[in-house]
């Protein structure tokens, strides 16, 4: 009996062991799945899965640049010899140009002859340049491909353009959403942290006991409203008085999202940084007060001096929560892919983006393992947040 | 009155107009809403099911929905945080071991909801082959709001004052029951009110639900955890920004938030309750 | 003369009746000890000299309580400067974590005084007066928390005889620490008396019997009898007093 309840006990043990593991697990998975998809848009070529750029083999060009594709494309480079070749005007030919140099006869009723036509069409035009897919292309191609530069992280990272879907060649730089999350957190840091600050103040210090105890649950409560609500809220209320205040044609800025976002901070801010507040021993503020310092007096001296570790910590977590924000900011932001260069103008953020775009994304393309890659920025900017709350607080241990 | 004094005057009278702007704010946002939401609601917009291109008729599906994945994410996140949170508070020392799951529990908190909706997808919908369903939806949901759960537990356990489980152990009770005889019933009101509290924030989360589950419309409700949704937050999006017809669905898009507002606030009433009410039980 | 005194003093913690009629009077440059099983009141008695039982909410305060002739819990006077004129040390050494000359110079600077020179000599004088000086005369920038137990409890009586107080509150100051550092702080009281008027709530009799003038027994939130100490402890008019100097409850 004995043996059997022992046994029983270890075997619970074991199963609350493995429960309390479920959430490293988790963090685990996460970064393998983001980074299983996310990876996949570097170190590959920036077209899409099976298309190819191709030349005639007399071309002595071997490789180009996205952005070269792109000029070529946008026929701001007409010439090989921009690009390194000799002088020959260029000559774009991709798919939807192939009804126009030959007959549906010409190409047979189930494209058979297609492979054949587009080696007769790059022996006779030496500036050619094909962007196709790779199965339409025969055996004996006439042509070699061209080798398009991959995606680099720093492509990635610092690229100002964010067309995702573009032909042939998409863009995929972030630089745009960096800036964008990093304006509207600093506008709702700008908001919340004298406005959480002062409220942490008077929870902690300055209200009674029965006051507090009224408004402490109202602040919980604002953290309760879900961010749909606010999104909406923001929508109807404060995008329109942004847009009469400032006399703008849209509404929809950085500054409507750092409004709501602001407000959604507070709650984060003000509880945490209370609870620091409250940390402080009695028994160092009566010394204060007993030297005749006043309540503000010793509140500015010795109350958050001593929990100023804390007050920190509930700042960072306060931007952290603004910065993963989605769907508030992703209603009242207005999701302009450019640079936002002030408060005014559209702007998205990183969280938005991957919203508002996974949905649309076929499954596996580039641009679905683009908005994965968002996701790794997105988390990596967390991991960091909570490396330094943990590196704040163990500080203020010692 | 002297300086010091004056000073401590002005910048204690900003600290409390600023906290009533605060409390203002909320106010503003929970008037609005319900103001505007009230006049909507009605029995056929609770009961009802969406027409004429969800400028009319009801939000039924929605709720169900919502309804569906709260169930859901429950079943799985309620029985593995209450576990997991014991197991760090009761049996765990403060060893390297407790340390990072403490830390990998704190970044999974910090984990933008947008990230779980990644991450759902990716693994879910994707990988396990659920298919966007409420399966996925609510694993993710549970994902998401597991470390709520495990810290109301551990906060719970904590308040636990320690003589009880050396009062226990010492009677020559094993450590399983201590905790299950003496621990856990004081511990419960404060358990059972983390749950409800993370009810109320299953309920709102939006980005964690647009891929693995959420249905712009569907015209029938769910058969199967196989079956894909509609859920609340996301039918309040959908309203608001990406309607067939924005301004005729604009009362409904208010009636959507209203019933999302209450559900919140009963929650947290609730929570209120069940903590006075339990309380008081185990005090007896 | 009398320097404070409580005439008929009634306190309520909500509805518990924590002082009842209480009067005491103080004379200068005396002890005063109060003594009394925990839960009796002498702490909560010691507190209203420097209105610190303010602190708490709800509570309530009867009758009058003056100090140099004044009653401090007039409307019209400011609390943070009746705090000034009466230091308190309290029962666990409380320094703040600063250095050991912000320590003693806080009063100074929280009261407007800010030069250097006078607060080097404050600081100087104050940590001699409680006779830390030669210890910690070569490291006054070091963190007060570095000091040791009873180091700490002198630096936070230097830190209270730094804005130069009328009467000194003593909240169990001894009772934290061993017992050298004790004897030094019991000899520092015994110095100190020349200079101020001491009140010291204790637990220790000894303690009272050996540094106290008076000592005043309190008992259920009542002052049972209130003497000079020798007769007090040789020859108590009362029963309970009695029973209490001798051991029988406590």
């Amino acid at each position: 009996m004995k043996r059997f309840r022992r046994l029983f006990e270890k075997f619970i043990e074991g199963i609350l062991l493995s429960s309390s593991t479920i959430t490293s697990l988790t963090v685990i998975l996460i970064v393998l799945f983001l980074f299983r998809e996310g990876l996949g848009i570097f170190n590959r070529s920036p077209l899409e899965h099976n298309f190819i750029i191709a030349v005639s083999k007399q071309n002595p060009v071997q490789d180009l640049s996205s952005d070269q594709l792109k000029a070529i494309f946008n026929q701001d480079i007409t010439n090989w010899s921009q690009v390194g070749g000799k002088n020959d005007s260029i000559i774009l030919f991709t798919v939807n140009d192939i009804t126009n140099y030959f007959t549906e006869e010409e190409l047979g009723a189930s494209l058979e002859y297609l492979p054949q036509k587009l080696n007769e069409f790059i022996v006779s035009h030496p500036g050619a340049l094909m962007h196709i897919s790779d199965k339409n292309l025969p055996s004996d191609f006439q042509g070699h491909t061209i080798h398009v530069k991959n995606i680099s992280v720093k492509d990635f990272l610092f690229g100002k353009q964010w067309y995702p879907t573009s032909e042939p060649i998409p863009s995929f730089g972030i630089w745009p959403m960096i800036i964008g999350t990093f304006l509207v957190t600093l506008g709702a840091l700008l908001i919340a942290l004298p406005l959480g600050l002062a409220t942490a103040l008077f929870l902690a210090e300055v209200a009674d006991i029965r006051l507090r105890n009224i408004v402490k649950p109202l602040v919980e409560l604002l953290a309760g409203i879900p961010s749909v609500v606010y999104g909406f809220f923001g929508l109807i209320v404060i995008v329109p008085m942004v847009q009469s205040t400032f006399k703008l044609d849209v509404g929809e800025t950085v500054l409507a999202g750092s409004l709501v976002l602001g407000i959604m901070a507070l709650p984060t801010i003000v509880t945490i940084a209370e609870d620091a507040l409250r940390t402080t021993p009695r028994s160092l503020k009566e010394a204060s007060l007993a030297l005749g310092a006043t309540r503000w007096q010793t509140l500015r001296r010795v109350t958050i001096p001593y929990a100023k570790s804390g007050i920190s910590a509930a700042i960072i977590l306060g931007i952290g929560r603004a910065i993963g924000e989605t769907m508030a900011v992703l209603m009242v932001t207005g999701n302009a892919s450019n640079v936002p260069h002030s408060f005014l103008v559209p702007a998205r953020t990183l969280p938005a983006t991957i919203a508002a775009e996974l949905g649309e994304a076929p499954y596996g393309g580039l641009h679905f393992k683009a908005l994965f890659a968002l996701g790794i920025v997105l988390f990596l900017f967390t991991i960091m947040i909570n490396l330094t709350v943990a590196y704040v607080r163990n500080k203020e241990r010692k | 009155m002297t300086r010091k004094q004056l000073s401590q005057y002005i910048a204690f009278s900003s600290f409390t107009i600023i906290s009533l702007v605060v409390v203002g704010i909320l106010f503003v946002i929970l008037g609005f809403i319900i103001v505007r939401g009230a006049s909507v609601i009605s029995w056929e917009f609770i009961t009802g099911m969406p027409e004429e291109g969800m400028t009319k008729g009801g939000i039924l599906p929605a709720i169900v929905g919502t309804g569906c994945l709260i169930l859901g994410s429950m079943i799985f996140a309620f029985p593995v945080g209450v576990l997991s949170g014991i197991y760090m508070n009761e049996y765990l020392s403060d060893n390297w071991f407790r340390r990072f799951i403490d830390f990998m529990t704190n970044n999974l908190a910090g984990v933008p909801s947008i990230v779980f909706g990644l991450f759902g997808m990716a693994l879910f919908v994707n990988y396990l082959g659920f298919g966007d369903s409420i399966i996925a939806g609510s694993m993710t949901l549970g994902l998401l709001t597991l470390p709520v759960i495990i810290r109301t537990t551990e906060e719970a356990l904590k308040s636990v004052d320690d003589s009880l489980r050396t009062g226990s152990l010492a009677l020559g009770a094993t450590k399983l029951q201590t905790i299950r005889k003496v621990v856990l019933p004081v511990a419960f009101p404060n358990i059972i009110t983390g749950l409800i509290l993370s009810i109320g924030r299953v309920s709102g989360e939006t980005a964690p639900i647009l891929f693995t589950v959420a249905a712009y419309f569907l015209p029938n409700l769910p058969h199967s955890i196989y079956d894909q949704v509609m859920a609340l937050p996301y039918h309040l999006y959908v309203l608001a920004t990406s309607g067939t017809n924005m301004e005729e669905s604009r009362p409904m898009a208010y009636g959507t938030a209203f019933v999302l507002i209450v559900i919140v606030l009963l929650m947290n009433l609730l929570a209120n309750f069940l903590r006075k009410a339990l309380g008081k039980r185990v005090k007896m | 003369m009398i320097q404070a005194e409580a005439k008929n003093v009634n306190f309520y913690y909500g509805d518990f009746h924590a002082l009842k009629d209480i009067s005491m009077t103080f004379e200068p440059s005396s002890v005063t000890a109060l003594i009394g099983p925990s839960g009796c009141g002498k702490s909560t008695f010691l507190r209203l000299f420097n209105r610190m039982n303010e602190l708490i909410g709800n509570t309530r305060l009867e009758g009058l309580v003056t100090v140099d002739g004044k009653n401090i819990y007039d409307k019209d006077v400011q609390v943070d400067e009746i705090r000034k004129r009466i230091g308190m040390v309290f029962q666990k050494p409380n320094p703040f974590p600063k250095s050991i000359f912000e320590n003693v110079a806080y009063g100074l600077r929280v009261n407007g005084i800010n030069k250097k020179s006078i607060l080097d000599e404050v600081v100087e004088s104050s940590l001699k007066k409680a006779a830390l000086w030669e210890e910690v005369k070569d490291n006054l920038k070091k963190s007060a928390m570095a000091l040791s137990g009873g180091q700490q409890q002198r630096l936070c009586i230097a830190r209270a005889l730094a804005v130069e107080p009328h009467l000194l509150l003593m909240d169990e100051p001894a009772s934290a620490l061993d017992p050298i550092s004790t004897a030094k702080v019991e000899d520092l009281i015994f110095e100190l008396k020349k200079q101020y008027t001491i009140i010291i709530v204790t637990h220790n009799l000894q303690q009272a019997g050996r540094i106290s003038d008076y000592t005043g027994f309190f008992y259920l939130g009542s002052l049972i009898e209130h003497d000079k100490t020798q007769k007090m402890f040789l020859n108590p008019a009362d029963e309970r007093t009695q029973s209490y100097i001798t051991g029988r409850f406590g």
